[in-house]
């Protein structure tokens, strides 16, 4: 599946307080990049605009697969995101909150495949309680699945390790390596060893606005 | 994606709404409790006397109005509260889940009305349908532009950091021309009209609720991005 993210001169701006401006970067099938930057300068935001959940001020983000462009609205089926601040239901268990994912994104992905998520990410044993009684790793862990869950061609982290054990960890550098081989990858971080797993790397910081080959 | 796919989403958006809402009770009982305290006060402040079925029939709606009020706008709140708002942006097209949320906002004011109605015929005296055919019909067309209307505010609201406030500031004047085109058409379900007299009122309400859900539909997407 031949994949590919272009962004032109994205900025952005919350009132009259510019966040970021003239963000470029194109990347293809097996390419990744990091999104560096000190806090509050714009890491999350930018991957909320590549992932559709926000609009940019300026300029644009195309997605295309196949060589054909997905809009905005339907870049979701595209996407697995993973982030501290993304939450699932707390009221229903982790099988519950994949299965009524699965069935509101509309994918066909079979039972088995949502238990061997919760196997890989270590919550098998667990999947039939409730996610308000997860701790913040375990929370982070089911994240994954749901990220996971149909397969994207492009991956978006931010603060892939937050809240995770060295097992989870571990994990989560394992999926890095997988998804580096099948498609794209986004990291946001302030992690150095998290950016130094990407080839290219934007600093939010110098407003550099330019994907850079290390 | 094809309108099967969109629908069978619309779909699960209620699922979750109906199955979060069985679980937490966070709408159903403050609706609840609304519909009983109001009608108790309403009872203790008309004791013995006699109102007339005109002033009764606009109290009907005012518990249904604010009963709404208080549970409807919880619809998008309770996702900004719990942090939901981006796993909804991640797994929805904006507008399956205007729809998803307009579907599980009627079927709860539905019943919230049924369970009202009840109250009110049994326990407010001298209050008579005298042609049930105008009552229902006004009920349902009310319910669709009551749900409709709430919907896409509490969407507005549940961006505002003054949430509370800001609820029934927009939906008093938006509602209003519903509201009273309501009190008007249960007065004549309450007199016994023939249903062809009350049709001025059913076209009132029928173009209140597609206009709703037109401008929903327009702009529910620029909202929902910020």
């Amino acid at each position: 599946m031949s994949v590919s993210i272009t962004a032109d001169g994205i900025e952005k701006k919350y009132n009259r307080r510019k966040i970021f401006s003239n963000i470029n970067f194109a990347l293809r099938e097996n390419d990744s990049l990091a999104i560096t930057g000190r806090n509050g300068s714009g890491k999350s935001t930018l991957l909320k605009i590549i992932s559709g959940a926000l609009s940019p001020t300026e300029g644009e983000i195309s997605l295309t697969i196949e060589n054909k462009n997905v809009a905005a609205s339907d870049r979701f089926t595209l996407v697995g995101f993973v982030a501290p601040y993304l939450q699932l239901y707390d009221e229903f268990t982790a099988l519950e909150n994949l299965r009524l994912l699965r069935r509101i994104r509309g994918i066909r992905t079979s039972d088995e495949t949502i238990l061997a998520l919760l196997r890989r990410v270590n919550l098998f044993d667990r999947r039939n309680d409730f996610v308000r009684t997860y701790s913040s790793g375990m929370k982070q862990r089911l994240k994954y699945a749901f990220a996971l869950l149909h397969e994207p061609p492009v991956l978006l982290l931010d603060e892939p390790a937050s809240n995770l054990d060295d097992e989870g960890i571990a994990t989560v550098r394992q999926i890095i390596e997988e998804q580096k081989k099948k498609g794209i990858l986004i990291i946001a971080t302030n992690e150095q060893h998290d950016a130094e797993l990407c080839q290219q790397t934007i600093d939010l910081n110098k407003q550099i606005g330019r994907g850079e080959n290390r | 994606m094809s309108i099967f796919s969109s629908l069978s989403s619309t779909m699960g958006i209620l699922q979750k709404e109906i199955h979060s809402e069985l679980r937490t009770r966070y709408a159903l009982n403050a609706l609840l409790m609304f519909v009983v305290t109001t009608l108790s006060v309403i009872l203790f402040a008309v004791g013995s006397e006699s109102v007339s079925r005109e002033v009764l029939s606009g109290i009907l709606w005012i518990i249904i109005f604010f009963s709404a009020m208080s549970g409807l706008s919880r619809t998008f709140v309770t996702e900004e509260e719990r942090g939901t708002v981006m796993t909804l942006h991640l797994i929805a097209r904006p507008l399956t889940i205007y729809f998803g949320k307009f579907l599980y906002n009627f079927f709860l004011l539905s019943a919230l009305n049924v369970f009202t109605l009840i109250l009110y015929l049994l326990l407010i005296p001298g209050f008579s349908i005298g042609n049930y055919s105008v009552f229902i019909t006004a009920i349902i067309l009310g319910t669709f532009g009551l749900a409709s209307a709430s919907t896409i505010i509490a969407a507005i609201v549940a961006k505002a950091s003054t949430k509370g406030t800001l609820y029934p500031v927009l939906a008093f004047p938006i509602l209003l021309p519903l509201l009273l085109t309501l009190i008007n058409a249960t007065k004549l379900a309450v007199e016994g009209v023939v249903f062809s007299e009350a049709l001025g009122e059913f076209q009132v309400l029928i173009s209140y609720g597609i206009a709703i859900t037109a401008i929903s539909y327009l702009l529910f997407d620029y909202i929902w991005k910020e």
